[in-house]
């Protein structure tokens, strides 16, 4: 088939189009010379300094911090969501609920950033809350747009799984809140990890929210990075780059690699406790 | 007093509406709220003040006065530059879904019919540049395309061009950088929509003489239409309002509103203006929103 052949070149040529230009980013972050373009010889004197770079490891503490949270907050509310939408049938507002969950998916970031502050500085106006932007004003603007993607996530996953057992732990009578946290729970936890993930990774990134609800004292670090960035390549910032996405790419592998692993006992254990039954 | 109590305790939420309520709540009050915020802040005037805007509303002499302000919108319709912004971005966001979209397709469309136990390999290869910063990848196409960088100073070692041209700062930087960035979330809903067809219409219509690319423009590509309006939407609406890739990559003829709005708010500290900018932002792109949230909800009912 030629229109095969013809993708499957595509599709190299895509990976190669993906992966070369953080290739070439980790390879110069190792260049011993300050001009970025100019190849000087191997070196790592660029990790070195940026452990004296007390203003840029406080960023990334606080991005750890702030993207942590938001793992935790937009996992548990984009699970709640999900199972709003998989398996609550009707109910009043489901068409608004369902159109909320999933509009932060492509809503511009400037537009959500920019209503994000106007909202908190209306609310600290009117009930004097919050008193300051900071960690916390970020940590929502995070989570809002995280729980979108978990949801997705995981409501893929909640339409997949077989519901014969969830239906049976019901008719045994058993409590919705505990078939949940017993059986659901269990088929679908690959799907929250991941979820978690890719919220702590997207809280890690984000500039455009982050810049608008931010406050004096918590500048994170791709602000950081942008601030640096916006005056030209620099080697340090090669090689904090080239550090975050190492640190992404091996959480990610791994989170993949068990997540893989988990299905498949599940799948055994399941074919095992199908032939015993039958 | 049980009777009381009973009362009582109805009041507290039930299981299934506590389950419906938070999520709700949470996102009724961060995310639809602060757009009715906007709109009203888009009426109101730039003040040297804390926050910098006036009130909408005033009360004097026993008399509320409602004040809205259009002069924002007037400013907008006048001032070439706003309009220039709008049809830039509306531009460079079409040409760069159209640009995702015959590279994604074709990618798409392989992992879709490679072996069984390969393709979580291919789509996590796909989809692992998206967990990773965006703002580091964009970082790396500046060393890359830079009047000395690694493009130029091959070009020039192959004897391609004699002097560097300058990609940097140019709409192609911001077409790089874009269909860079967005590449993967064209290819998941495609290959999504793509790896369910039944591969027996294909083997149908080979038996009964068709040509492999006749067979993929009339029974593939009908098939995958809600995965290319997914693919399309989850593109062509976040580039709209895009600030970051123009910013790094653009130059000064790189004219987009999402730049703009960024401009208005942290350099001239203009709220106002900055609200009426992401108003019309959208209302240009409430149309696509509601397309992609119908084609969302469809392929959540469909399995």
């Amino acid at each position: 088939m030629t229109s095969f052949r013809f993708s499957r070149f595509m599709l190299f040529a895509g990976l190669a189009f993906i992966y070369l230009p953080m290739l070439i980013l980790v390879i110069y972050s190792f260049n011993a010379s300050r001009l970025v373009t100019v190849w000087g010889g191997w070196s790592t004197k660029w990790y070195a300094g940026l452990l004296d770079n007390t203003q840029l490891m406080n960023a990334v503490l606080r991005s750890l911090e702030i993207a942590s949270y938001t793992a935790i907050a937009a996992t548990a509310l984009g699970t709640l969501a999900a199972l709003v939408l998989t398996r609550i049938g009707q109910f009043k507002g489901r068409t608004l609920f369902g159109g909320m969950v999933t509009a932060p998916l492509v809503m511009p970031e400037v537009i959500t950033g920019l209503s994000l502050l106007l909202l908190f500085v209306a609310m600290a106006q009117l009930i004097g809350w919050p008193v300051e932007r900071g960690l916390m004003t970020i940590w929502i603007a995070h989570t809002t747009f995280c729980t979108a993607y978990v949801s997705v996530i995981v409501s893929a996953r909640l339409r997949e799984v077989d519901r014969s057992m969830e239906e049976a732990a019901m008719d045994l009578g058993a409590k919705p809140w505990k078939v949940f946290f017993l059986i659901t729970l269990p088929m679908i936890a690959p799907s929250l990890a991941a979820g978690a993930m890719m919220s702590f990774a997207l809280s890690l990134d984000d500039l455009v929210l982050a810049s608008f609800v931010s406050g004096p004292g918590s500048t994170t670090l791709p602000m950081e990075i942008f601030s640096a960035v916006r005056m030209g390549v620099k080697p340090e910032i090669n090689a904090i780059a080239s550090l975050i996405l190492l640190f992404i790419s091996i959480i990610t592998f791994l989170l993949w690699f068990f997540t893989r692993r988990a299905e498949e006992k599940r799948k055994k254990a399941m074919h095992k406790f199908k032939t015993y039954k039958g | 007093m049980k009777k009381l109590r009973n009362k009582l305790l109805g009041l507290l939420p039930k299981g299934r509406h506590a389950v419906i309520g938070v999520p709700f709540f949470w996102m009724l009050l961060f995310f639809l709220l602060p757009f009715a915020i906007i709109l009203k802040i888009s009426f109101a005037e730039a003040d040297i003040a804390i926050p910098p805007y006036t009130s909408l509303t005033a009360w004097a002499d026993n008399q509320l006065t409602l004040l809205l302000n259009f002069g924002n919108y007037v400013l907008l319709s006048e001032d070439g530059l706003y309009l220039a912004a709008y049809l830039g971005s509306l531009k460079i966001a079409f040409f760069s879904t159209l640009l995702c979209l015959l590279v994604g397709y074709p990618m798409a469309l392989a992992i879709a019919r490679s072996d069984k136990h390969m393709r979580p390999v291919w789509l996590l290869l796909v989809m692992m540049p998206t967990w990773t910063a965006l703002l580091i990848r964009v970082y790396a196409w500046m060393g890359i395309l830079s009047n000395n960088g690694l493009l130029n100073n091959t070009l020039i070692w192959l004897g391609i061009v004699n002097e560097p041209i300058q990609i940097l700062n140019t709409n192609i930087a911001v077409y790089i950088g874009i269909v860079y960035a967005y590449l993967p979330f064209m290819v998941l809903p495609l290959y999504a929509n793509l790896v369910k067809h039944d591969s027996s219409l294909l083997e149908a219509a080979s038996d009964l003489g068709a040509k492999s690319y006749t067979a993929f423009w009339k029974i593939t590509l009908p098939l995958s239409k809600n995965g290319i309006i997914a693919g399309s939407m989850l593109v062509f609406i976040p580039v709209v309002g895009e600030f970051v890739i123009p910013e790094l990559l653009g130059g000064p003829e790189t004219l987009m509103i999402g730049k703009v709005l960024w401009q208005e708010f942290f350099n001239n500290r203009d709220w106002p203006v900055a609200s009426s900018l992401a108003v019309i932002m959208l209302l240009l792109l409430i149309i696509p929103i509601i397309l992609f949230n119908r084609n969302q909800a469809r392929e959540l009912e469909s399995k």
